[in-house]
């Protein structure tokens, strides 16, 4: 099935929140602080804006507390007495003309007086630096099995290893963007966002209204990769303040300049690595330790710790093993969700640790992997057995065959004793995803769908989940009409409305296909149920059913519906943090050749296979689409994107100073997938979105350090860092 | 904002002339900027308000400025020529294939359509890739105001940081390239990526009868030639790696640490760039 609204966004037709007309709105702009920490002394607007007809909101105006709803509450919709960071929100403006709004925003001072900025998490604060409880530690976690103590002082051999991830801006294709209005005595918010009941919780929160006074409704969305889990809570708080206030229509669209200085970004990461071996490479003891930098607000750092934790000791198996990791607290801008949600960076860390393991203790990297990796049977981290059939040996093969990984080994070798000044190199990643969300959290959620039996006949899925790039209607659409025997042409997806659609979880964690997809089609078979049709009920029957259900039952609703269930045998513990993490996990084995031209040390991937089981592929143009998305996100934050930091602050937030890659800087991308279908996922799907994001980077440090002989170990790996270690 | 949209070169000059002299500056309404493409003022136009306020001279109405000139001895480009004109030119590619190279790398598409060879002159970055392969082609820049005419060699227009022997009232109306044939001729960009970057370092490198020309950008607070390493080519001093250019670079190029990169690398891949590419053609490079 083609991508529905695909045409329509290549072509430019698509409307997104900032083409959309609002009758007689208002413009809105931030004003933001200059410092990274520090007590507001002042906010001096001049004279001339005073009496402008501009609408001004500060602290003061908050109907409810001063907190953007997420895991604590210490993120303030707009700084009151202090600020945490550089481009925090202290006050709002509104005025005729986006124009207008902005010039009135720059001429809005902040003065603040500063306080000890903590930046740097890798450093023990200072005394004046502690903001948050004695030590500034927002969260802390440890996951332990087994007697790693004892292992490693037994193992013959251990090898330790420290490694760093820089953050990584969204990028994605439209900056965040709200419109707020009244709607009689109801505030309606419509925008570019991943999560309509995230939104609204945080909305009936700060507003201090009750559910049924607020509506959120989607926009076309113009890519979110996390960057609009969290964020956009605080963007449509901010709209509809200004609403309220102005008693006007209001929007408030980000430049790429300022969201890129003043949203969410993923977690720095720093991880060590003490690894008990035997003289063979068998591990046999794992102590892990993960910080992130969490920036100014918890936001959803605890989360993303606990899947970056849950993801460090790699796909193998090991019955001793110790992660400890904590998120501190830093005057930088909060760090939140972010494709992968800390599995990237941990993934990372161990996938270039295993090379540095098969380097020092003189063992092939792919046997050294293959000696470790899961069987059916074994468990991980968290003490989940494995059990899902899945032949990971297999996926390695595939991938070592797709990319002549053994050929191009020996082939680069002639290559590079030949070459004046370039370098070639191939190197491996072999890693897990879990999907949906982590431990008891889908349980809890108690997601809830619906899909309408309409009076024409068509059938109308009723869901939160959004369409943001990814294919999500598209995908609902075929699990609808596949499980209906319905054409296509039947089925509707509605937008996402608060007021319209059940809360069927947040748009994150690769859940949407697997865990949604599943729903569908259980709310599918309640509604052929209703009309009291089985299974065998062919479309054309189905279709009568509908028209004479509602000819019998007139301006009545009928509904099928489904509520999340727990698959069969799942334990987690979030005490011990013990059990099974995730329902399902892809499996990959990624395969990176680089080119390093000793030149301008600059790195180029010349080839890319990216092989794996991710359950059953449900569309394979969508599915290839999302890896291939995923690897050159991957490459771009292995090789390219450096944020680099000026008292917390991005100082290069332009694009064309933070760089993403090109279509000229990715090679072809070639994907391959084994299928084992997963039966409590829509039509045997487990999830996919994050798992690219994995993989690329530390296939693409192994393959330089195989090219180079350099041990390089701190991403992203800008051709001047490389400079510094090929120099060394 | 306001713009002024003069339709000949004698009316762009009459405007210079009352807006931008300099003695009576304070009486004169705002002064103008002159624009063609534009390109380098879109890019920041969100970012910089200050610019939303000040008044513009738009050049893209002087047909005369259009043309592209080529006689036995030189190519003219007009101050409105793009870069596209001329990957566009069949006979540049043959003559003066750098001048191509070059604007293949500029921005993408879109700037390479509306940008101008003047433009990237006037826009005096550092960083301006059509610069150095004009300079190492002894380009020379044609001015005019409402009192004449004069030329200046490209190599010497600069004097600091966007600092050009050029008053406010003068426009550029031509820039002259010679032709010459040439023994070697190298074009090296290196940006953050493969396209659409901003140089971090860069060098034109051409070997014609009237020597060797070597001139890099993003290295020094102006475009520059380099004449110590012109000399040493020129004197086929014995080269044994980059290290021995590295030296002679010192004294040619300041480069500093910025947003784009360190001091460090510029040094270093500039001297290994001119070194692997000399090789290939300087038996005195071992």
């Amino acid at each position: 099935m083609k991508r529905f609204e695909g045409l329509e966004k290549l072509t430019g037709r698509t409307l997104f929140i900032d083409d959309l007309p609002l009758e007689n709105c208002l413009w809105g702009a931030t004003v933001r602080s200059p410092a990274a920490r520090g007590t507001i002394r002042q906010v001096r607007v001049p004279n001339h804006l005073e009496g402008s007809g501009l609408v001004l909101v500060d602290h003061r105006d908050l109907p409810g507390p001063n907190v953007v709803s997420l895991i604590t509450d210490d993120w303030p919709i707009l700084a009151a007495e202090t600020v945490r960071h550089r481009y925090e929100p202290v006050m709002l403006v509104a005025a005729e003309s986006r124009a207008a709004a902005r010039r009135a925003a720059a001429q809005i001072e902040v003065v603040v007086d500063p306080l000890p900025a903590a930046l740097d998490f890798r450093q023990t604060p200072t005394a004046e630096q502690i903001q948050v409880g004695d030590d500034n530690v927002l969260k802390q976690l440890k996951i332990e099995r087994g007697e790693v103590d004892e292992a490693l002082a037994a193992a013959p051999i251990v090898v330790e290893g420290e490694y760093e991830t820089g953050a990584q801006e969204h990028v994605y294709l439209e900056p965040q963007g709200m419109a707020a209005w009244l709607d009689g005595e109801v505030v309606v918010v419509h925008g570019s966002l991943q999560c309509p009941y995230y939104v609204e919780s945080a909305l009936t929160r700060a507003l201090d209204l009750p559910a049924e006074r607020v509506r959120v409704i989607q926009a076309a969305t113009g890519g979110g990769f996390g960057g609009k889990e969290d964020f956009p809570s605080i963007v449509a708080i901010h709209a509809a303040l200004l609403a309220i206030k102005a008693q006007r229509p209001i929007k408030l669209i980000y430049d790429r300049g300022e969201d890129m200085a003043a949203t969410t970004k993923r977690h720095p990461a720093w991880i060590r690595h003490r690894t008990g071996l035997s003289e063979e490479g068998q591990i046999l003891a794992h102590d892990i330790e993960v910080v992130l930098d969490g920036g100014a607000y918890v936001t959803l750092s605890p989360v993303v710790l606990s899947r970056g934790m849950i993801h460090a000791a790699g796909p193998y198996a090991c019955d001793h093993v110790r992660i400890r990791g904590r998120a501190m607290m830093t005057n930088s801008v909060p760090f939140g969700a972010f494709r992968g949600f800390g599995a990237p960076q941990t993934l990372f860390a161990i996938e270039r640790h295993m090379d540095v393991i098969a380097k020092q203790i003189g063992v092939d990297p792919v046997k050294l992997r293959r000696l470790n990796l899961l069987t059916d049977g074994q468990a991980t981290a968290t003490g989940q057995v494995i059990d899902d059939g899945t032949d990971r040996q297999q996926v390695l093969s595939r991938a070592l065959d797709l990319s002549r990984f053994t050929y191009k080994r020996s082939q680069h070798t002639a290559f590079n004793a030949e070459h004046a000044y370039l370098r070639r190199g191939i190197g491996l990643a072999c890693f897990f995803h879990g999907a949906g969300f982590t431990g008891s959290g889908e349980r809890a959620m108690k997601s809830l769908l619906h899909v309408a039996g309409l009076a024409d006949g068509r059938v109308e899925v009723l869901s939160a989940s959004t369409e943001i790039g990814q294919g999500t209607t598209t995908i609902f659409t075929q699990i609808a009409a596949d499980q209906l025997r319905l054409d296509p042409e039947q089925i509707l997806i509605a937008q996402p409305d608060t007021w319209r659609v059940p809360d069927n979880g947040p748009t994150v964690a690769s859940r949407t296909t697997m865990v949604v997809g599943r729903l569908i089609e259980r709310a599918c078979d309640n509604l052929r149920e209703r009309v009291g049709l089985d299974a065998a009920a062919t479309g054309t029957e189905l279709q009568a059913a509908l028209v004479a259900w509602h000819e019998e039952h007139p301006d009545e609703e009928l509904l099928g519906s489904a509520r999340y269930q727990q698959p069969p045998g799942i334990e987690w513990d979030d005490e011990t943090y013990r059990g099974d993490a995730y329902s399902a996990y892809g499996w990959a084995t990624y395969v990176a050749e680089v080119e390093v031209d000793l030149r301008t040390y600059t790195a180029r991937v010349i080839d890319f296979v990216a092989v794996q089981e991710i359950g059953k592929v449900l569309n394979e143009t969508l599915a290839r689409g999302q890896i291939q998305g995923g690897v050159v996100q991957g490459i771009g934050w292995a090789l390219l994107e450096e944020c680099r930091w000026q008292e917390g602050g991005m100082a290069n937030h332009q694009l064309t100073n933070y760089i993403i890659p090109t279509s000229d800087d990715v090679p072809s991308i070639r994907v391959a997938f084994l299928e084992n279908p997963y039966p409590h996922g829509g039509q045997g799907a487990k999830g996919i979105g994050e798992l690219p994001l994995d993989g690329p980077a530390p296939a693409i440090f192994n393959a330089v350090a195989a090219a180079t002989g350099v041990d390089p170990r701190v991403l992203p790996l800008v051709p001047e860092r490389l400079m510094e270690l090929i120099e060394q | 904002m306001a713009i002024h949209q003069p339709s000949t070169l004698s009316e762009a000059c009459a405007l210079l002339a009352t807006h931008n002299r300099g003695s009576d500056r304070d009486l004169a309404p705002s002064p103008l900027v002159p624009i063609a493409g534009g390109t380098d003022l879109y890019t920041h136009w969100p970012q910089r308000p200050d610019e939303h306020a000040k008044s513009y001279l738009d050049l893209s109405g002087i047909e005369e400025l259009r043309a592209v000139r080529w006689r036995n001895d030189s190519l003219t480009l007009g101050a409105l020529v793009t870069y596209w004109r001329l990957i566009q030119d069949r006979t540049c590619w043959s003559a003066l294939p750098m001048l191509v190279q070059a604007a293949r790398q500029v921005g993408a598409v879109q700037i390479q359509t509306r940008g101008t060879w003047a433009g990237n002159i006037a826009n005096a970055s550092p960083a301006a890739d059509g610069v150095p392969v004009m300079m190492a082609y002894d380009a020379v820049v044609e001015l005019v105001s409402s009192e004449g005419r004069e030329e200046i060699p490209l190599a010497d227009f600069y004097q600091g940081y966007k600092q050009m022997r050029m008053r406010p009232d003068q426009l550029i109306r031509s820039i002259r390239i010679p032709r010459r044939s040439f023994l070697f001729q190298r074009f090296e960009k290196v940006g953050s990526r493969n396209a659409q970057a901003i140089t971090k370092v860069g060098v034109a490198i051409a070997r014609s009868g009237a020597g060797w020309r070597v001139v890099a950008n993003s290295v020094a607070p102006t475009v520059c030639r380099c004449p110590t390493i012109e000399a040493l080519l020129d004197d086929k001093v014995t080269v044994r790696g980059p290290d021995d250019l590295a030296t002679a670079l010192s004294q040619d190029i300041a480069p500093i640490d910025d947003i784009r990169s360190t001091a460090r690398y510029r040094r270093r891949v500039l001297a290994r760039l001119l070194y692997f590419a000399l090789r290939e053609s300087c038996s005195a490079f071992e």
